[in-house]
């Protein structure tokens, strides 16, 4: 190896050392914002925050939707609260989001994260109210339905429906959160009696299923699947049901006579 | 040879070098300090805006005062400002922001390009007092380095940054950035902030001698590369300067005090130069100075014959 080669391949080595470097730097560093962005659903947002990837990457972390709430609603987030760095969130059951008219959060964001496209407050969907019906007392049987009475959208996000109470001739009054409507503001969580929260707000994400595509509810008139569905008429003799026995072995049952 | 004559050693210039007296009288160090005492006055009163703009409600013509922290924030709710480094990741990420940030963002990116990208270092930034108190407690005690870093390591951090924004799509630096807990936690509520500024302070202490804002920070190198055509700079008056060596001793950033580009440029051009003033204050021949680009290259055009010194020596 002549000298040339041993300084070249230093070199080389030098230069795959910087970048190995630089490589594991990277790898850690994008770890830790992982960790962070993952703790994003434990987060109730403020209204008009776009989706969480989006919000998280738009979010330049100012405070001035913090600095214009004016209920000292709004925190940003500082290392070690539940929530990734510097963004902004609130505590329902401390103080809820009383959903001003003008939306000043939002108009303070020099950003776009929170959407300058809200100016109904009732269309945020900060996150959605969740009630725990064991540990609810009108669930449970007492009169109660304060989160009912402090909901701003009562009748659409909140209703009672009454039940009859076993035993007793009193009837139960049960609260039902409706996901179209509730906003996520937290009112009810503030306002619940119980010692722990028995209604909070919660990332929908975390609570809400989803059905997925191919069930039909063919029940519900009102579905477009309803609606576009015509029965294939039968061939042959009209609505005559098929005789005999039904198709398919009924092997496990054989030998049982079922007179 | 007299005595005398051997006692007193001769600069590049020929005449005989003097070293910086530390004044014994108050009105004297107020004056040799007077860079770093409105340095912290500027950083103090800013974190003291926004703090009390979010928490006793500062008003000025009815108007919040600085509403806000230093990643985004808005004067007297008109003018906005923006960190344009933080601007710039989070466009890099592939999303577009409104214009009130962009705005912001080349507000401050233009100022910083006028006074000296780096004054965000030496004179705003609420890191600095911690490194620089750091720094002036290390030498007290006398501790060496434990470490060695090239100090260009920062533009591979820097570059590290800008790549990751685009790859985690998030502003990487804003999630982990020490400075911004800082600000942030000041005025909004520091939680764990602290072992972040705690750890810089370590770090500097008994690590590494300018660790953190010399070596490491992405925003530093990124204002140094802003602070390329800043207008305001440390003007380098060839002749006078001896070598003595008092203001490379002083500098946070010594290499930019390399003397023989100095005197060719009759400035400090580095970007990387804080414009924090330590060097102008100690300098016993006034060799150094603030002054603008554009009277700096006037000046030395009407002065052709001034002197390079003889020996070209890099401190």
């Amino acid at each position: 190896m002549n000298k040339s080669e041993k300084a070249r391949r230093q070199f080389l080595t030098r230069i795959g050392q910087g970048v190995a470097m630089a490589a594991t730097g990277g790898l850690i560093w994008s770890y830790l914002i992982k960790e962070q962005a993952n703790a994003a659903v434990l987060a109730i947002r403020p209204p008009g925050a776009l989706d969480e990837p989006d919000f998280l990457a738009k979010c330049i972390k100012c405070g001035q939707c913090v600095v214009d709430c004016p209920y000292d609603t709004l925190m940003l987030a500082a290392p070690g609260d539940q929530a990734p760095i510097g963004t902004p969130f609130f505590k329902p059951r401390d103080i809820p989001c009383y959903m001003c008219e003008d939306i000043p959060c939002v108009k303070a964001c020099p950003t776009g994260a929170l959407d300058p496209a809200l100016t109904d407050i009732d269309d945020a969907r900060m996150g959605l109210a969740v009630i725990d019906i064991e540990n609810c007392l009108s669930w449970l049987g007492l009169r109660c339905e304060l989160c009912y009475r402090v909901c701003p959208l009562m009748d659409r996000a909140i209703t009672t429906e009454t039940n009859p109470r076993k035993i007793s001739k009193h009837a139960m009054f049960v609260p039902i959160v409706h996901s179209d409507a509730c906003t996520g503001c937290g009112m009810c969580e503030e306002a619940c009696p119980t010692q722990e929260a028995a209604i909070r707000v919660l990332d929908p994400s975390l609570v809400q299923g989803k059905i997925g595509e191919h069930y039909r509810l063919g029940w519900k008139i009102d579905t477009k699947v309803t609606q576009d569905f015509k029965p294939v008429p039968r061939k042959g003799k009209g609505t005559k049901r098929p005789q005999g026995p039904a198709p398919g072995q009924d092997y496990l049952n054989e030998g049982i006579s079922y007179d | 040879m007299q005595a005398s004559e051997r006692n007193i050693k001769l600069g590049p210039n020929g005449k005989p070098i003097r070293y910086y007296q530390v004044p014994k009288t108050l009105g004297g160090k107020l004056k040799a300090w007077r860079y770093m005492i409105l340095r912290r006055i500027l950083q103090f009163s800013t974190l003291l805006l926004f703090y009390g703009t979010f928490n006793w409600e500062w008003k000025l013509f009815e108007r919040p005062v600085l509403s806000g922290n230093l990643s985004g924030s808005e004067i007297l709710g008109l003018i906005p400002l923006a960190d344009p480094f933080a601007v710039l990741q989070i466009l890099l990420t592939g999303h577009w922001l409104e214009n009130s940030v962009l705005i912001g963002a080349l507000i401050v990116l233009a100022v910083y390009a006028l006074i000296g990208g780096r004054v965000w270092c030496a004179w705003v930034c609420p890191i600095n007092p911690v490194t620089d108190f750091a720094g002036w407690l290390r030498n007290r005690l006398g501790i060496a380095n434990a470490i060695s870093f090239n100090r260009n390591l920062r533009y591979t951090i820097l570059v590290l940054t800008l790549v990751l924004s685009a790859l985690t799509g998030v502003a990487a630096f804003e999630w982990v950035s020490p400075i911004s807990m800082a600000h942030r936690g000041v005025v909004f509520g520091l939680g764990l902030g602290w072992m972040a500024v705690a750890g810089i302070f370590l770090f500097d202490l008994m690590i590494l001698k300018h660790g953190w804002c010399g070596h490491v920070c992405p925003l530093g190198a990124f204002y140094a590369q802003v602070g390329r055509v800043a207008q305001l700079r440390i003007a380098f008056d060839t002749p006078t300067c001896t070598h003595c060596g008092e203001c490379a001793r002083v500098c946070p950033e010594p290499q930019v005090l390399n003397l023989k580009k100095a005197s060719v440029a009759h400035m400090v051009a580095s970007g990387e130069c804080t414009n924090c003033g330590r060097c102008v204050t100690v300098c016993p021949e006034d060799t150094l100075k603030f002054d603008l680009r554009s009277h700096i290259k006037r000046s030395s055009i009407t002065e052709p014959e001034s002197v390079l010194p003889k020996e070209e020596k890099t401190i």
